[in-house]
């Protein structure tokens, strides 16, 4: 809410100015092609993104002191668990962004078991699409 | 698109939908990508075998990337072609293997054809009638 002084030093309420904040995206995925994908589904949305190739350059991002609205997280990056794992660490960085996983077996229960319980908020089947991920941006803008 | 058909999903329509004014040229930097990526993935694939060394857990981590690759583009026969050469290196069937790596390399091929003439075609009709139909 932007206020203003005036010259007899009352604060008066202003007209409220709502800006809609920009989501602020990482993408984490081995995969140069899933990797560009997945960028222009957020720039579609009207967000801005970063990216990593794997679970340590994530965690090392965050380690620098970055943060996001929403991570999205490959799970074999090539290593089998890399995403699981990069997943279990950032929560133990306290890291309270968004997680959602986006994996190829996604429809395995086991899999997806396994990746949801390392912290995902959210477990998508590969590949991504603007229906898929619409109303996590929206659910994500409401809050 | 209609000489792409089979060889693409809905998924490479979800790209065409991803095209716009700001990303005009968006569905062939993904394919220039693609082809790129798929081209270096092919020649380890190559050399694996060539060398005659089996190593099917490597074998499949590459594999899993170009079929990872294949399926973000929509390439749906590559696509298939990628999951039949996985099986293969889950049983270790060492044979089963070279057959479907050929034709992997044969669908991988013929996509390239397509889309390289589907590109010229979208060239020559502007990017006025290319942002028309991807609406």
């Amino acid at each position: 809410m932007a206020t203003t002084s005036t010259s007899t030093g009352d604060i008066n309420k202003t007209k409220s100015v709502e800006v809609k904040k920009k989501l602020n995206v990482l993408i984490v995925d081995d995969d140069t092609v899933t990797r560009k994908l997945h960028e222009g589904i957020i720039k579609s949305f009207g967000g801005i993104s970063q990216t990593a190739k794997n679970g340590e350059e994530a965690v090392n991002i965050h380690r620098n002191g970055a943060s996001f609205d929403l991570i999205l997280m490959d799970k074999e990056m090539p290593q089998r668990d890399d995403g699981v794992l990069a997943t279990k660490k950032l929560r133990e960085m306290k890291v309270t962004s968004m997680i959602v996983g986006v994996t190829s077996l996604a429809d395995n229960e086991e899999e997806r078991k396994a990746f949801m319980e390392a912290g995902l908020n959210h477990c998508l089947a590969k590949p991504l699409n603007k229906a898929k991920i619409e109303p996590i941006i929206n659910n994500l803008r409401d809050a | 698109m209609g000489k792409c058909q089979g060889y693409l999903d809905e998924q490479f329509i979800e790209l065409e939908e991803l095209q716009d004014d700001v990303n005009p040229n968006f569905v062939e930097e993904v394919a220039t990508l693609y082809f790129k990526d798929s081209a270096r993935l092919i020649n380890n694939i190559d050399q694996a075998l060539e060398r005659g060394s089996f190593d099917f857990n490597r074998l499949d981590s590459y594999m899993h990337q170009f079929k990872g690759s294949s399926s973000s583009i929509g390439a749906s026969k590559v696509k298939t072609e990628c999951t039949m050469f996985r099986e293969y290196c889950r049983v270790g069937n060492a044979e089963g293997c070279l057959r479907t790596f050929q034709q992997v390399k044969k669908e991988h091929a013929r996509l390239r054809k397509k889309l390289e003439h589907y590109f010229q075609l979208a060239r020559q009709a502007g990017p006025k009638e290319t942002a028309r139909r991807s609406k």
